[in-house]
């Protein structure tokens, strides 16, 4: 006779059935979350897999794609050359970011306020956020030199456009009944703005802020690629030019993984900063 | 004798859009007398709301004069004589229930909350959410942020609560509990409330004067006196009295589209 059945005729084992059914619920929860984490690495492991019978069975050259063993013995061996390029890239990416979401942010007050200062230089902004990146960066590089700076500014404008819709339009798209309940309160400009536009912008900003994570990182690296010795951009062309197909390879590797932790950690303050929403897992 | 809670003289409001122009409301005239629970009922559209803002001073009537208390609305919204419920909630989700309804003592400028007056504590008590003061919106039902947004209306004791369809959007058997607590919130408050609704039901069961609107344009198409104990609870909604003024009200909406 099964659990179920007898739960209907005797409350005791009625609850020891609601207990049963409870720890099946865990358990397949367990597994369901088991699966989740699983299920990704199974696919980056047969990526791998794929990548390294190909390489070996059509006998590819090391010189046109390297096997997976080759990047993983070059991370190794060259990790410090890799940690030494990583560094001054990480830099220009991560100030680039501030720089620009910080600038968005501000111009975005100043639109939101001023809706004739929207209204005149929003084209102007689109019309700069026209330009591809690639043809911006040399006209930066003209403009500042070869040093970090034009790396910074090229990492900024790229994060810049992004927060700044986002912020708008998070600034804007406050309920209008928690604004008419802000004037029946007789709340000033200022007032609405601390106590409710700017709480009401946040998760846009957040969400501008996780695609100006991986973004910013791209800006450093393509700025990189025009006249720099030094940095993850400066270090793919020269592996390139070398054939060094298996550094090449080490470098996009670390460069992602530092795009990816950059996106995390803001992923992870969005969590610690947005409470008062449920989470979507990402 | 003392100036009525409001007053409504000959109030006209025209919106005007780049095709038309709406008459949202066309000389309303009626008063609420101070500690009244008056019900403003009607159809949709037919400017209740808008006349809520009037008296709210959210809207400028295009004609007529509106005084809340012996003054302009804008007076009484400035010295916070009013207090206004919306039909959602409107509570600001990054606030606990507490700090939502604490938000009328930071902006405005700041003022302290009179000496002896209700507590936010006390007011999340009085509307039945003690012990759910450090809850978000998110974690409340309908009906909970509904009190909540009640209690925020209540802060430092209004004269005067204006309602907008606060329970339009709740579940019958939720609302008619509200209702049931609102009365007992009048009572023990001594505010006076002009609660718009667009129920028979709730119009009647709650108020002590019923003003009915017709539509296109909005105008004053009855006063119905309620004439019913002031001990109310929803059991009254099925006496013969109850049952003869809904009906009666019923006849205006009929004879009115």
């Amino acid at each position: 006779m099964s659990a179920v059945a007898d739960s209907t005729i005797v409350p005791a084992s009625r609850e020891a059935g609601i207990k049963a059914a409870e720890a099946a619920f865990r358990a397949a929860e367990r597994r369901a979350r088991m699966r989740r984490r699983l299920l990704p690495a199974a696919g980056v492991a047969a990526l791998i897999a794929t990548w390294a019978g190909l390489v070996y069975l059509l006998k590819v050259p090391p010189f046109v794609a390297p096997s997976p063993q080759l990047v993983a013995t070059t991370l190794v061996a060259k990790f410090g050359i890799l940690m030494a390029n990583l560094l001054p890239t990480a830099i220009e990416a991560v100030s680039g970011f501030l720089l620009g979401n910080l600038t968005a942010i501000i111009i975005a007050t100043a639109f939101v306020h001023k809706k004739s200062l929207e209204q005149a230089f929003f084209p102007v902004v689109v019309l700069i956020n026209s330009i591809p990146v690639v043809a911006k960066a040399p006209i930066l590089v003209l403009l500042l030199g070869n040093g970090m700076e034009p790396k910074i500014a090229i990492a900024a404008l790229i994060c810049f456009f992004p927060t700044l819709v986002n912020m708008v339009r998070g600034l804007e798209s406050v309920n209008p009944q928690s604004l008419e309940l802000m004037k029946v309160l007789s709340a000033s400009k200022a007032e609405i703005f601390f106590k409710l536009r700017l709480f009401n912008s946040v998760p846009y900003l957040f969400s501008a802020l996780k695609i100006a994570a991986s973004t910013a990182v791209i800006g450093a690296i393509v700025g990189e690629w025009i006249g720099s010795t030094v940095g993850i951009g400066a270090l793919i062309i020269q592996s390139t030019y070398n054939f060094d197909s298996a550094m090449l390879y080490a470098t996009v590797i670390v460069g992602s993984a530092f795009s990816v932790t950059f996106f995390l950690t803001i992923t992870l303050i969005e969590r610690l900063v947005v409470r008062w929403q449920p989470h979507a897992s990402i | 004798m003392t100036a009525p809670a409001v007053e409504c003289r000959d109030i006209s409001v025209r919106f005007m859009s780049e095709r038309r122009v709406v008459t949202a409301l066309e000389d309303v005239s009626f008063s609420v007398p101070v500690g009244g629970f008056v019900s403003l009922l009607g159809p949709s559209g037919c400017g209740k709301s808008t006349l809520l803002r009037v008296v709210a001073d959210l809207i400028a009537p295009s004609g007529g004069q509106a005084s809340v208390l012996g003054a302009t609305p804008a007076e009484a919204r400035k010295a916070r004589a009013l207090g206004f419920v919306f039909q959602d909630a409107a509570l600001l989700p990054w606030r606990t229930a507490l700090e939502n309804v604490e938000l009328p003592l930071e902006v405005g400028g700041r003022r302290a909350l009179a000496a002896g007056a209700a507590t936010p504590r006390e007011l999340l008590a009085l509307v039945g959410l003690a012990g759910w003061e450090n809850s978000y919106p998110h974690e409340l039902s309908g009906g909970m942020r509904q009190r909540v947004s009640i209690a925020r209306a209540l802060l430092g004791g209004p004269r005067l609560l204006l309602m907008d369809e606060p329970f339009g959007a709740l579940d019958e058997i939720t609302r008619d509990r509200l209702n049931a607590e609102l009365r007992r919130i009048w009572a023990e408050t001594g505010t006076t409330i002009l609660f718009v609704t667009h129920s028979v039901y709730e119009a009647v069961f709650l108020a002590e004067q019923v003003l009915v609107l017709s539509a296109n344009p909005g105008r004053v198409a009855a006063l119905e006196s309620v004439e019913l104990p002031r001990d109310r609870d929803l059991s009254i909604r099925d006496t013969p009295d109850f049952v003869a003024i809904t009906a009666r009200l019923r006849a205006h909406l009929g004879s009115v589209h």
